[in-house]
């Protein structure tokens, strides 16, 4: 098989807190070529953090520690900081949750796209400028023209949604990162988001990491599920496998969520049994 | 055994501190305190404040038994009069053959004295101000915090003279002085606090239980001012204790004889060349104390405020 | 049991004017769980607000139990409706212990003889021991705060309990505890609910019959049957329905369905 895009081997993230060490995520292991995989969990379950390890980006006092960490081929660990700064952005990605917060308030969209390029592009002004407008463009933005003037404040959450991703795509990264990229949009407004990433990343044949809770959305999304609970993997399938899932908290997962199809009263709960933690 | 059962002892009451099931309201208040006392404590300076702090207040209690002479009777104006500081006179004496270690001591009183009140008197004031501006808002909050303002406009100095002009020099009008000065800033700080919580939904739910407008801002706004306001006194106490001095240097303040530090400084000013203790000893007395309420301030707000810790 | 009529609540004046809820009627029957459902803009918690007081009414009428209420509500009014905020994490003052948070609605109301009997009933109807008694809300987790917030708004007995997103902030394992708990409760103890969700398959869980709103106005009173059964609805509402259903690439060109 071809050297994978993304290998990660045993990847721990630990917190050292004056309170104790946290371990957020503790020995989490997966390879990814250029398709799609969906990192499931609730919240401490650790995804998020696996997302952050891999950019490198974990806030301090976090550490991370793996067997093995790479990025086609390049070693992430150990690479410098010059290294890690072209690959971020470059070549790797990250969409996050909320473009009120991770969006530069300040600049407008076209400045931070272009900004974007010019960090990893030797491109002129004008140059950056029409590739900013065209990533307006290939996001489905109705006027980029106007949009690229636009402060952050100035869109809605779906526009600004897509702006980030616009952002992100910019440079034609090999892998993207998205942590919740839609989480904090309408369902509907999620739909036309989910479809701008799907048509993208299967134009560029990037790989894909969507981090998210929502199992149901991320199976129908991604190729392969990855469910973490306390900072493990309890299960790795096939999305179009989910319903012969054998973890119970993944069939617990699946099962608590109330549904339009069936009337279901009361709602399975999830046991949690310790032994998952394990 | 006799060691066994003190050993465990303090296991015991820290368990009980950090128990996360707590059996009282007693039990939870206290677990609080402790870990803040906990965070607070692993600051060195913080504690170093709080123990110069300490220190103040034992000196205040305990003058009579510190203080080897009487602060106001001197000695012989013929032979002790300006003597360097010695085994017998630890700072030396001053002009009038006052023992000037004893009058410092005894100056701890004073300073207290005014600290103490212009807290008791400007807090409640500033909390009470800005939290009902910040809560009402409307008309109300433009007319105190207009009113605030014209306060603010005054330099404390210049309006203790004006007080002190109308109603003749002393101790209390100083305090009152002060006080009248040092509020604005508190309204300001509570109000601030005020408009970031007014719209939380905590206070929405207890509005919906029919609570009165004096119940939420007592018992829900006002314990959420109170460290950010607590901080901000202690930070402001060297600058009252200054303020007290420089009153006092100029006359203002404590009246002769009374020991208080300001005035001590403004008497050692035309012996500062040849006998510099009789001014540098009540004014090593004002840095030490400043200091100390400053690294307790900064120790105090790296715990309470979660925002501005480091 | 509460009846909205023609509901109107604006903010703002002149250019800064903001037309929330626009003319929004709907009747909910004593013992019954009525949804609103929309996305964000739509109107619906605004609609929650303005019923107990925390929006105005600009216009229209709200009434319960018959009687049109009265601006400011009354103490009598207060006991009768409650409200269950969205986030847990704000509906709790952070520092009063939960034993303080179930007793300031007695002490309001002057109820405070038994108060103590109350309070550790309240925490035994939301599945909580006695030993919650005295935590403070950092020390409980997202159900545990929203249990309490449920126990808050339950002890003064109201026959109508407002419901503002309250799983939207949870895990999914633990909104279905707290959806079963709703369910139960609201058997239990005889209770009318008005859920505002945005999620169709919580709303058509939890409630009968519901209103579908978009922009402020209503588009569609529907029951969660038709829902279930895909009855003909209004197209946003089908596509409300669709999004529920989660990513599907086979509302796209054959082509690319085909390439995934």
């Amino acid at each position: 098989m071809t050297k994978p895009l993304l290998d990660v081997e045993d990847l721990r993230v630990r917190f050292h807190l004056r309170t104790g060490t946290v371990e957020a995520v503790r020995g989490v292991s997966f390879q990814l070529g250029r398709e799609r995989l969906g990192i499931v969990g609730e919240s401490g379950s650790g995804k998020s953090q696996t997302g952050r390890a891999i950019l490198g980006l974990t806030p301090p006092p976090g550490e991370v520690t793996a067997k093995r960490l790479a990025f086609d081929g390049i070693d992430l660990l150990t690479a410098s900081n010059r290294t890690l700064r072209t690959l971020r952005g470059g070549r790797i990605s990250m969409v996050m949750q909320d473009p009120k917060y991770s969006l530069n308030p300040v600049m407008t969209i076209g400045e931070q796209i272009i900004e974007a390029y010019q960090a990893h592009a030797k491109a002129g002004r004008n140059e950056a400028r029409d590739k900013a407008l065209a990533m307006l463009e290939a996001v489905k933005m109705r006027d980029p023209g106007r949009v690229f003037a636009l402060y952050p404040h100035e869109v809605s959450g779906g526009m600004g949604q897509r702006a980030m991703i616009a952002m992100m795509l910019v440079t034609d990264p090999d892998l993207l990162i998205a942590d919740e990229p839609t989480s904090a949009l309408d369902v509907t407004v999620s739909m036309e988001v989910l479809r701008i990433l799907d048509e993208l990343v299967t134009e560029r044949g990037m790989g894909l990491i969507f981090i998210s809770h929502d199992l149901k959305l991320v199976s129908s999304f991604c190729d392969r599920v990855l469910v973490m609970y306390a900072g493990r993997v309890v299960e790795e399938l096939e999305a179009k496998n989910l319903r012969e899932a054998q973890h119970p908290y993944t069939q617990g997962l699946m099962r608590c969520l109330p549904t339009l199809v069936d009337d279901v009263r009361p709602l399975p709960t999830l046991n949690r049994d310790p032994a998952w933690a394990l | 055994m006799a060691g066994a059962p003190l050993a465990e002892q303090p296991a015991g009451l820290r368990a009980w501190l950090l128990s996360p099931e707590p059996h009282s309201r007693w039990q939870a208040r206290l677990g609080r305190f402790y870990l803040g006392w906990r965070a607070f404590s692993r600051n060195p300076l913080a504690v170093v404040g709080l123990g110069i702090v300490i220190l103040l207040i034992l000196l205040a209690i305990f003058a009579d038994v510190i203080a080897p002479y009487s602060p106001v009777a001197g000695g012989d104006l013929r032979t002790q009069r300006l003597l360097p500081p010695s085994e017998t006179f630890w700072f030396g004496t001053d002009d009038q053959a006052r023992d000037i270690f004893s009058r410092v001591v005894y100056g701890s009183r004073i300073t207290l004295f005014v600290v103490v009140l212009v807290a008791l008197i400007a807090t409640p004031i500033g909390l009470l101000v800005g939290t009902v501006s910040g809560y009402l808002g409307g008309w109300v909050d433009t007319v105190l915090m207009r009113i605030t303002d014209i306060f603010l406009a005054f330099p404390r100095l210049v309006l203790a003279l004006a007080f002190v002009a109308a109603l003749g020099p002393g101790i209390e009008n100083a305090i009152i002085a002060i006080a009248i000065t040092s509020w604005p800033p508190y309204a300001r700080i509570a109000r601030a606090e005020t408009l970031m919580i007014r719209n939380s939904d905590f206070i929405a739910a207890v509005k919906l239980q029919g609570a009165s407008t004096p119940r939420i801002i007592m018992g829900h706004v006002v314990p959420l001012c109170i460290s950010s306001l607590i901080v901000r006194v202690t930070l402001d106490m060297a600058g009252i204790i200054l303020t007290a001095a420089g009153l006092g240097f100029l006359g203002l303040g404590a009246q002769p004889p009374m020991p208080e530090w300001g005035a001590m400084v403004a008497t050692g000013r035309n012996y500062l060349i040849d006998q510099w203790w009789v001014a540098a000893m009540p004014g090593l007395a004002i840095f030490v104390v400043s200091l100390g309420f400053n690294l307790l301030g900064d120790g105090l707000r790296d715990v309470l405020d979660p925002k501005a810790a480091k | 049991m509460l009846d909205i009529q023609n509901l109107q609540v604006v903010y703002g004046t002149g250019r800064l004017r903001v037309d929330a809820v626009k003319d929004v009627s709907f009747h909910v029957e004593q013992g019954a769980a009525y949804g609103l459902v929309g996305e964000s803009g739509s109107g619906k918690s605004t609609v929650l607000r303005a019923i107990c007081g925390l929006a105005p009414v600009s216009g229209g009428r709200v009434l319960v139990d018959g009687k049109e209420v009265t601006t400011p509500r009354t103490k009598a009014f207060y006991r009768t409706v409650q409200m269950v905020f969205q986030d847990p994490y704000a509906s709790l003052h952070p520092r009063h212990t939960v034993d303080r948070t179930l007793s300031e609605p007695l002490a309001i109301h002057g109820e405070k003889n038994d108060a103590e009997t109350r309070i550790l009933q309240a925490l035994r109807e939301v599945g909580l021991g006695p030993s919650f008694r005295f935590r403070y809300p950092h020390q409980l987790s997202g159900g545990q705060r929203q249990r309490i917030a449920i126990a808050r708004a339950l002890i003064l007995r109201p026959k109508v309990l407002l419901l503002d997103e309250p799983t939207s902030a949870l895990d999914a394992s633990v909104q279905a505890e707290i959806l079963n708990l709703l369910d139960d409760l609201r058997r239990k103890l005889g209770l009318t609910y008005i859920l505002v969700s945005h999620d169709l398959a919580v709303v058509a869980h939890l409630c009968e019959r519901l209103l579908v709103m978009r922009h402020g106005e209503a588009v569609e009173e529907t029951t969660a049957e038709a829902l279930r059964s895909g009855a003909a609805s209004n197209e946003y509402t089908q596509s409300l329905i669709q999004a529920s259903q989660g990513y599907s690439r086979a509302s796209k060109q054959p082509a690319t369905a085909l390439a995934g």
